[in-house]
Formats: structure tokens, sequence, C-alpha cells
């Protein structure tokens, strides 16, 4: 008896291999990339730079020193001021600030959207899928740079800027979505998909179970498409005047102040330009090394 | 195939009537023609503002179910009504689409077939030199907004012709104000002046496809159908051409579709920058102006070439996969 109770005890189930962690292989691959190492650390880098900078340089954003315009760097003003005497560092790291939060914001509602209208256009077919992608059909012929610039006037004042955001998003989610929905034409034909709904699954439970998680590789490279996207398309209108309005600032207006002086005071233009394109750079770096990590065939293309 | 593509066609109108439509209300309850007189130096009486406003059909007294029905009619008529200034829209329409087609259509030929090829060949060399290169390129250049590609091109080439002492490269207009000479030299003084705005928006659109084309490509790459088609005796040049790229080529097909219309405003800039006056410079000013007519007649332009484009991404879809015929 005794034995026989000990034996039970001490038994161990036979060891079965782990599972693979799908999570833990992706960040393992992440991290061998020296490119996604090199984002982020670019990213971390200058999101610091963004939330430090304009606390740590001693003017106030917007704040205008009446004794040095339109100077070169100097100790007193790190990158040199403007026209009017304002510090271009941190107006810039402000701007920066203001960017990064309306990049990813716009990336991250309208990925979200165009996953959800595409898979859902996808896979009920039929009415659905052609009242969806009308919707989208109708917002990609809209002239979406003329809406935005039309109704700039209400980007101005607090949380002005917000408005700005879901404009942008709302003209920025149509061609993923498209291709969600070819994806998910394909996708809804596979024998998994097809075991699910046999087996009673809901079909929105479908679509975020077993749907969206395929294509996360294709859904994560356009997010960080969309939020170089959105920065430069804030630059854009803000270069015209027609973006984030003040007493808001964005590196998109802080650029299209500088970009009349580029030539006589390149101060004003070059700071705030190495910033965008550092930050749009970073951002690709991540995107294009996750879209390498979760491709599940990129191990074999490795030589 | 001629029935899928007549649907599609029908399907457009509409949707550019829609789109127009809404453009024309957006801006008619949005923009402030009254601003425009009142701020006029010495202010005009208000009778006449008033008077002024009615002839161009823009005065926001009048219900806007009544404004928008006169110049729809006018539109299907082919007047699209007067400016601000009180000239015909469409009389000036035409000169400006012009210029903007012009661009357009030459940067997209030449930044698209250039990034499909690069991607494409690319992704076949992935992790090789030539892929390290390009994805560097691509990357490099998608991080930087169009403004900036221009300016510092505009930048760049005024260093040059400094360096040069002559007029090497030219930044400014679409063409030499009073020039003259034979229809061939006013081509070449075109082709000088559209060389570097016509780059600029090229460079743009071909990092966008390499990039784009290179991860399509790289998806169709490691598919059965391609070692299946090597492995039934196609030599790799073949297969790659007939089956890798072919395919891969469709999902770009719908990407072009698209960065169209982003192009058609990424042109604006580029416009702006380089003083040609098309329709983008037009659209700019005029909201400025609060012109409620051109800000709509330059959307319906910009809604008919997206249009136009996305029914010839149908066609060449329909070309590429034979599954659309049915």
């Amino acid at each position: 008896m005794n034995t026989i109770e000990k034996s039970t005890e001490t038994a161990e189930a036979p060891s079965v291999p782990p599972a693979p962690d799908r999570l833990k292989d992706v960040v393992r691959r992440l991290l061998g990339t020296r490119r996604v190492i090199v984002g982020l650390a670019m990213l971390a880098l200058l999101t610091v730079l963004a939330f430090v900078g304009p606390l740590i340089s001693g003017w106030e954003v917007g704040r205008r020193d009446f004794s040095a315009m339109l100077e070169g760097p100097s100790f007193e003003h790190w990158m040199g001021t403007n026209r009017t005497g304002q510090d271009i560092f941190t107006q810039s790291t402000a701007g920066l600030q203001k960017s990064l939060l309306i990049g990813l914001l716009v990336a991250l509602i309208s990925t979200g959207v165009a996953a959800l209208v595409g898979a859902f256009a996808g896979y009920f077919g039929k009415m659905t899928d052609k009242a969806l992608m009308w919707v989208a059909d109708l917002a990609l012929v809209l002239p979406n740079f003329v809406i935005l610039a039309i109704l700039s006037e209400h980007f101005i004042g607090q949380g002005g800027w917000l408005v700005l955001v879901i404009l942008l998003a709302a003209f920025s989610w149509m061609v993923t979505s498209k291709m969600v929905r070819g994806l998910t034409i394909s996708l809804r034909e596979r024998e998994y998909i097809h075991a699910a709904r046999f087996m009673g699954v809901p079909p929105h439970r479908i679509i975020l179970r077993h749907i969206l998680p395929n294509m996360s590789s294709l859904l994560i490279a356009d997010a960080t498409i969309m939020v170089s996207t959105a920065i430069i398309g804030e630059t854009a209108l803000s270069y015209f005047g027609l973006g984030v309005q003040p007493p808001d600032i964005s590196l998109g207006m802080v650029i299209a102040a500088g970009s009349s002086f580029a030539t006589t005071a390149p101060w004003m233009f070059v700071f705030p330009t190495v910033l965008l394109v550092l930050m749009v750079l970073a951002v690709n770096m991540i995107g294009d090394g996750l879209r390498d990590a979760l491709d599940p065939h990129s191990t074999s293309r490795r030589s | 195939m001629g029935k899928f593509l007549a649907r599609r066609l029908l399907n457009h109108v509409v949707l550019i009537f829609l789109a127009t439509s809404f453009a024309y209300l957006l801006a008619a309850t949005n923009l402030h023609p009254r601003d425009y007189f009142e701020q006029m130096q010495p202010p005009p009486a208000p009778e006449a503002v008033n008077a002024q406003l009615d002839t161009l059909n823009l005065n926001d007294e009048t219900p806007l179910a009544q404004r928008y029905a006169t110049w729809i009619t006018g539109v299907v008529q082919g007047d699209f009504g007067k400016t601000i200034q009180g000239r015909e829209v469409a009389d000036q329409m035409w000169m400006k689409a012009g210029v903007t087609l012009r661009l357009i259509t030459v940067a997209t030929l030449l930044g698209g077939a250039v990034g499909i090829a690069v991607g494409a060949y690319a992704a076949v060399r992935q992790y090789r030199r030539f892929d390290k290169a390009a994805t560097a390129a691509s990357f490099f250049v998608l991080s930087v907004p169009t403004v900036v590609i221009a300016i510092v091109v505009q930048v760049l080439a005024v260093a040059i012709n400094d360096g040069l002492g002559f007029q090497l490269l030219r930044y400014s207009g679409e063409y030499s104000a009073g020039f003259d000479g034979t229809w061939w030299q006013f081509l070449g003084n075109r082709i000088h002046h559209a060389l570097l705005p016509t780059t600029v928006l090229a460079v743009a659109l071909f990092a966008a496809f390499a990039r784009y084309q290179r991860n399509m490509m790289l998806d169709v790459l490691g598919a059965d159908f391609v070692r299946t088609a090597m492995a039934k005796g196609l030599t790799r040049r073949k297969a790659l051409f007939k089956h890798a790229l072919r395919t891969a080529l469709i999902p770009t097909i719908t990407y072009f579709t698209f960065t169209f219309g982003a192009l058609v405003s990424g042109a604006t800039f580029t416009e702006k920058i380089y003083g040609w006056h098309g329709m983008g410079a037009w659209l700019i000013d005029s909201i400025f102006r609060n012109d409620v007519h051109v800000v709509a007649a330059v959307s319906w332009f910009m809604a008919i070439t997206i249009m136009a484009a996305s029914f010839l991404s149908d066609v060449l879809y329909a070309w590429l996969d034979p599954r659309v015929r049915v």
C-alpha cells in the first residue's frame, strides 16, 4: 500500500513538448532582427525627446524671445530661433509630440475600421459586402484633401486636432479594407473556417478569432504605413495652413514655417525635417521587421 | 467581361455624382463667399454684395436646396458656374486640368513602372545587396514627405544652376513666359520645365510601389504554384515572370487605383511649389478665396480621375486574373 501510494505521488505525466507559443516565437524573431531593434531604439529616443524636450529647453511653446529673432543655433537656443523669436528646439519637439499622437491614433482607428469592415464584407458577402464596399468606394472618390481643407476651420480650438485625427482616419481605411476583404474571401473557404462554422461558432467570433489573426501581418504592416501616411498627410495639410491650427502645434507647421527659409536660415527647416524623417523611418523599420517576423514563411526564405 | 465593366462604369458615374454633390454641399455650407466681398477695400454696400452674390448663385440667404438645384442643373449641361471673380469656371478648368493630367500621367507611368520592376527584382533577390539597397532607398524616400522632397530638389537645383553659371534645371513655372519659337522648341521648353516636378512626384510614387510590390512578390514566391511551375520544368525566369509576377501584380493594381487619389492631392504640393497653374494650386487658392464653385469643380475633376484610374485597374485586373472575367 505504502509503496504504491508513494509511487503515484512521484509519478509525473509523460513529458509533452510544450505547445509552440506564437507570441514568444514572434518576439524572439523580432528581437533577432536588427532593423526592429534600431527602429524601436530610435522611436523610443524620439518619444522621450518629444515629451521631455519642451520641458528641458528652458523656453515655453510659443514664447517669443524678442532679443533673438531668426538667429542660428546658440547656447541659449539650441536649434536657433524663427522669424518671431520662437525657439526651434521647443517648437519642433512639441510638434513632434502632437504629430506622433496624430499618427498613432489615425493608424489605430483606421486599421481597426478597415479590418472590421473588410472582414465583415468578405465573410458575409452578398448585400453586406455590396453595401460596405459601396461606402468604401464613395469614401475613396470623395477628394479627401478637398474635404479636409474645407473643414479646416473646425480644427481650431481646444481638441480641434482630434477632429483632424478622426477625419484623417475616415479617409484612410478604404484601401486596407479592400485588401482585407479580398483575403477574407479566400480564407472563408479554408477547412478550419468551415470547421469552426459547422461547430456553431458565431460569425463575429470566427472573424475575430480566426480570420483577422490570420492576416495580422498585413494589418500590422499596413498600420505602420498608415502611421507614416497620417503624419505626412498632416504635414502636407499644415504646409498650406489647413492642418493643425494654432495654438496647437505640429511638426508640419514648424516645417511649413521653415520651408520658406530653407536657403537663408537652414536651421529652421533642417531640424524639424530631420525629426520628421527619423520618426517615419523608425516606424517603417519596425513595421517591416514586424512583417517579416509575423510571416510564417519568412524563415524558409531566409538564406 | 464587357458586362462586368459596364456595371462598374455605371457604378462609377453614380459615385462621381454623389461625391461632387457632397463636395458642393460641404463647400457651400463651410466656405463664406460673403466674407470675400465684405473684406474688399473700400467695403461695398450690403445691397451690392447681395446682388453680386445673387448673380453668382452664392448668396447664403438663398436656401441651400435652391442654390444646389441651380448649380446641378448647370453642371449637367456642362456649366460649372462662375468663379468668385465672375469668370466661367469651365473655361479655366480645361486648361488647368491639362496641366495636372500631364504631370500626373507621366509621373505615374514613370514611378509605377520603375517601382514595380525594382520591387519585384528586390523580392527575387531577397536579403541580397540589390534588395538591401532598394529597400533602404524606398524606406528613406517613404519617410520624406513630398513637400520636403520638392523643396530640397528645388534648393539643389538653385545650387546647381549657381554652380554652373547657367540655367541647367528649371524649377519655376510650366514654360518660360513670352517664349517664342517653333512648336518643337516650345515642346522642348515645356519638357525642360516639367523635368523636376515630374521627377519629384515619380520618386515618391516609386518608393511606395517598390515597397508594396516587394511585399506582394515575397508572398507569392513562397507559394506552391511557383514551385510547381519550376518543378514541371519551366525556367526560373519564365516561372517568375508568367506565374509569380503576374499574380503579385494583382494586388498592386488595386493599390495603384487608390494611390492615384493620393497622387492627385500629392500633385497639389508639387504644382504649388513649382509654380504650375494646375488644379491643385487652383484648389488651395480657391479655398482661401471662399470660391465654392471652383472647389466643387476641382472635386468633380478629382473624382473623375480617381474613377478613371479605378476603371483602368478593373480592366487590368480582368486581364491579369481570369477568374474575374467569368
